[in-house]
């Protein structure tokens, strides 16, 4: 049994445990669920260390599973899909200990849940067999419909069963895609890096690319299909949102990055206008709606839309400092707009309100609180020394060598999100008191510090020493480039002065060298 | 056809072993009289067990049937069809157990009736002449719907009855009718042989086919033949249900395969593969729009059955226009993961019995009965075709073939069908896990139940995790399937 397998599969036998322990031990069920997910974690920095800054698929584990139909038991992982296991593993148990107090009923169920979705989001990320990749994908459906439904708001039954629907339609019409797939490469494997080598039609392509991308269009959510995502966000427990929006939106966005654009690259860049714009109003629209709104969780909600919506023009750029962008990006909201999530979580645990108006003025009883949230709205905003800054910088100078006007328009975007979330930030902490139950807030408790504070340090750190993160994603990023590379080869971006501190000096121009090995 | 040789009927064990175990039992019950507690459902697995036995002691080689081979068409698809009937009948039997003992009816006559029935079934798929084919669907049917009436001061239960035989008769007569245009037009009821012999009157036997084909479409509720379902499955006792859901379905699906393959060269100029096409889209779509709208689980049930049969449809259609026997394989396959996911619901609801199926009263139910409610969590899941289950591999092997042979439109309807059909499975979990108890529910029916959903809640997971053989030596579900078919051509 490899690495990998063990990761994915450490917090699925855990959550089997978890159903057989006694129904009165609510806290044996909570140390299980967080001793397995750092277990979990810490196998994963086993990937981190081992892992060689090369294109190539590592860790890979194959097996044949249902011969007669050429399914494998596939697993590895590159620089694409190495970030995104390690933020899931990284989450899942600061997800755990911030439901320590949050979930008094029926624990076991919850835990068990948050597991097997652990599981399902790590399988779907380091699956290499289409038909795998779609179980997991799968997988992960139910428990967070659970999630929703069960521990969610007022509205939770609407919005759990409006996230199984849209979702559902998606990746049924890709199973579609993959059987079509699977038969025009000559119905004899479902691996994917032997599909991404298949010469298909462009009329194929179109349609393929069509039926995935709407599967990861429906997931990431790209404007205007993006209308489960607020109701989900404000029914959901903390845990769901933070889970929602750090790992599930990013299988989306994922996706793209790994199949649509690699594997149908003539589609990929028919469908780009189309793509872009859509990006582009998203950022917009996101952004726009976010201001608007009175209640906080569904503000961010809608500014996971706007962020999204960045990460789509990344890699709808078709160029490496794009494509890096993009990837950094799912990171950055991953950690941002998760540790907002669970700031919101923590307020809503004292006072049961997510209303802006109902606060206010907290920032002098609540100062530790505070710091936080200031510091995840500057990532949040792309502020220069923090992780979404660099983000943020590389789609948009990536996009301003793809598209000018876009790269204009997604610029005015981020304006606009400094004004939403500042503007948060003034009603929200700042300001008169204008509630005096607020006066007996309780600033962080040690259990909450240790939820956040490695959130903040690792914000902090990405935002000072993007190299080591961007140089491990850079092969597997180029190697995902070369076939759209191949069929349009984008214009150069102008070498940025942040250069060096983004590639490294030893790194030739990430720009001119996008084209250079087609493999 | 030579002479009868008597040893020749050896060659079809399970018909004959179903057959005298039902009638055994008429005699047993005739003899112990009204007031005895002869545990029934241990003779009736007995015979059930033996019936498999005797299929799966022949499957290796089929032993031929001799002198009866003008007959019986004994393959291994047919001892398919034979085990999975016997399987479906044999967790009917240990269902009704604890639903009869709680309505106070264990009645010998259920027993032997059910039986008797399983014998038409296997006799139903094991044949190519016509006459015994009517003979078989007659043994099946009437059973059936004896038993659908067994509740005979329940209003419903008659309703369902009469409502079934009524319009089962009117499908017999036209069943038939149809084979009486076969013989008149080419003078042999032998399918064989009449695709040998062709006919002078090409519009007599064209007729004949398609009346046939729509006996065949009612016994498998397509659509437009399929109003008497849901009234059926609902009034009849919900064991009843669930054998008639599943096991007559198979017979019936059977049947129609045998007759299907040849059936393309006989209907002359109505595109067949056509009409398969619109019959499979209207039968899900309507089956899943209307079960969208049932608040009873067992109507709900009954509709869902519709659509599935529409998913079946699909592999029919491939078959008839490609005659490619392996298309095939998925159906057979969706047939095994449709029966246990099926009985496995409807184990559910005979749990907590027929004064509960409005799917209000099963609020919070998952919570106080974790495991049935895990159980029934899972049969809908696959129902929904999610994967790691029966019905997604099910599923997904019927539009593999399908896409294989360039259907996209239809599979693409197929999903988008199975999309809608989310929306109801899964508000079964709604009920069972987001919505407040509502009233004293209670699970009042003993281990049985908690037996069947067991059994059933493996073979889905079997069936969805290991559909080729993950376990060494154990021989696969989807290898048996695959073989089956071959019998066909």
């Amino acid at each position: 049994m490899g690495l990998l397998t063990g990761i994915v599969f450490l917090p699925l036998a855990a959550s089997v445990l978890i159903l057989l322990l006694p129904k009165d031990r609510p806290g044996a069920t909570r140390w299980t669920a967080l001793l397995a997910s750092t277990a979990t974690f810490v196998l994963s920095i086993g990937l981190l260390t081992g892992f060689r800054p090369d294109a190539s698929m590592q860790f890979v584990e194959k097996v044949a599973w249902i011969e007669s139909i050429g399914v494998d038991y596939h697993m590895g992982i590159d620089g694409i899909s190495l970030f995104l296991v390690l933020l899931t593993t990284f989450l899942t148990p600061l997800v755990v200990l911030s439901s320590w107090r949050d979930i008094g009923e029926k624990v076991r169920a919850f835990h068990a849940m948050l597991l097997m979705l652990e599981t399902g989001m790590l399988g779907a990320f380091v699956a290499l067999d289409l038909f795998l990749f779609y179980i997991f994908w799968e997988l992960m459906l139910i428990p967070m419909y659970i999630l929703i439904g069960v521990w969610g708001g007022p509205r939770r039954v609407y919005a759990a069963v409006k996230f199984v629907l849209y979702t559902i339609v998606g990746s049924l019409l890709m199973l579609v895609a993959i059987l079509a797939l699977y038969f025009m490469a000559g119905g004899t494997t479902f691996n994917i890096l032997e599909l991404q080598q298949t010469v298909l039609s462009s009329g194929a392509q179109w349609w393929l690319f069509a039926a995935f991308g709407l599967a990861f269009a429906i997931k990431v959510p790209i404007w205007p299909l993006h209308t489960w995502l607020p109701d989900a966000h404000v029914e959901a427990p903390t845990a769901g949102s933070v889970i929602l929006a750090g790992v599930l939106l990013k299988l989306g966005t994922y996706g793209f990055l790994r199949f649509a654009i690699p594997v149908f690259p003539e589609a990929a860049v028919s469908f780009q206008p189309i793509l872009v714009a859509l990006a582009v109003i998203g950022i917009i629209y996101g952004a726009l709606v976010a201001m608007v709104q009175t209640d906080i969780k569904k503000l961010v909600a809608y500014s996971s839309v706007s962020h999204l919506g960045y990460v789509m023009l990344g890699l709808f750029s078709f160029n490496l400092e794009a494509f890096s962008g993009a990837l950094y990006q799912m990171l950055n909201h991953g950690l941002s707009t998760g540790a907002l999530f669970l700031l919101v979580g923590v307020l809503y645990e004292r006072r049961h309100t997510r209303m802006i108006a109902d606060y206010g003025g907290i920032a002098r009883t609540v100062p530790l609180f505070t710091v936080a949230f200031l510091v995840v709205t500057f990532s949040s905003i792309g502020l220069p020394g923090l992780n979404g800054f660099v983000g943020e910088f590389l789609i948009l100078v990536g996009a301003f060598g793809a598209n000018r006007l876009a790269g204009i328009l997604a610029a005015l975007g981020v304006v606009l999100g400094a004004c939403y979330m500042l503007w948060l930030t003034q009603r929200f902490l700042f300001g008169p008191m204008r509630n005096e139950e607020n006066r007996s807030l309780k600033d962080l408790t040690a259990r909450e510090g240790l939820v956040l504070v490695p959130i903040l340090l690792l914000i902090v750190y990405m935002g000072v020493q993007p190299r080591p993160l961007l140089d491990r994603m850079e092969p597997a990023l180029r190697a995902a480039l070369a076939p759209v590379q191949a069929v349009a080869p984008t214009p150069e971006s102008p070498e940025t002065p942040l250069h060096g501190f983004l590639f490294g000096p030893d790194s030739t121009a990430a720009g001119s060298a996008a084209g250079e090995e087609p493999r | 056809m030579s002479g009868f040789v008597p040893g020749d009927l050896m060659s079809f064990g399970p018909i004959l072993v179903l057959a005298g175990g039902g009638v055994l039992l008429v005699v047993i019950d005739a003899l112990l009289g009204r007031r005895s507690g002869f545990p029934w459902s241990i003779p009736t697995l007995l015979v059930l067990a033996l019936a498999v036995g005797t299929a799966v002691a022949q499957w290796s080689t089929p032993r031929s049937a001799g002198s009866l081979s003008w007959l019986l068409a004994i393959d291994r698809f047919a001892l398919f069809v034979a085990v999975l009937v016997c399987v479906s009948a044999a967790l009917t039997v240990v269902l009704s157990e604890s639903y009869l003992r709680r309505i106070g009816r264990v009645r010998g006559e259920f027993y032997s009736l059910l039986l008797l029935s399983c014998s038409g079934m296997v006799l139903f798929a094991a044949t190519n002449e016509l006459i015994t084919l009517f003979l078989a669907l007659e043994l099946l049917s009437i059973p059936v719907y004896i038993l659908s009436g067994y509740l005979r001061d329940d209003l419903r239960s008659g309703e369902a009855a009469m409502k079934y035989f009524f319009l089962g008769a009117l499908s017999s007569a036209v069943f038939l009718l149809g084979i009486a245009f076969i013989y008149g037009s080419t003078g042999t009821t032998n399918l064989l042989q009449v695709v040998q012999r062709g006919t002078e009157t090409p519009g007599l036997l064209t007729g004949g086919v398609l009346l046939l084909l729509t006996g065949f479409l009612f016994k498998i509720a397509s659509v437009p033949f399929h109003m008497w379902a849901p009234d059926v499955y609902e009034g009849a006792p919900t064991t009843v249900t669930a054998f008639m859901a599943t096991a007559v379905k198979a017979a019936a699906f059977g049947a129609l395969l045998r007759v299907i393959g040849l059936a393309p060269d006989l209907v002359g100029p109505i595109p067949l593969e056509k009409l398969l096409w619109w019959l499979a889209v209207l039968t899900m779509s309507v089956g899943n729009l209307a079960a969208l709208t049932q608040s009873n689980v067992k109507r709900m049930l009954a509709y869902s059955s519709i659509a599935h049969a529409g998913y079946l449809l699909i592999a029919v259609t491939v078959y008839a226009g490609t005659g490619d026997a392996q298309a095939l394989t998925g159906l057979l396959y969706y047939l095994i993961a449709y029966t246990l996911m099926t009985i496995g619901a409807f184990a559910f609801v005979v749990a907590f019995g027929d004064e509960n199926l409005e799917m209000g009263s099963y609020g919070a139910l998952g919570w106080r009965y974790p495991a049935l409610g895990i159980g029934m969590s899972l049969f809908m899941i696959s129902l929904a075709g999610i994967p790691p289950t029966a019905g997604f591999f099910g599923k997904y092997t019927i539009f593999r073939n399908a896409v294989d042979h360039g259907y996209v439109p239809l599979v693409v309807i197929a999903v988008l069908n199975s999309a809608l059909s989310v929306a109801y499975y899964f508000r079964v979990m709604v009920t069972l896990y987001m919505r407040p108890a509502s009233g004293e529910v209670k699970a009042g029916s003993g281990i049985a139940v908690g037996v069947v959903v067991a059994v059933c809640a493996v073979g889905v997971l079997w069936a969805g995790f290991g559909p080729d053989g993950w376990l060494p030596g154990v021989p696969t579900l989807l290898s048996w399937a695959q073989d089956s078919v071959l019998a066909l051509r």
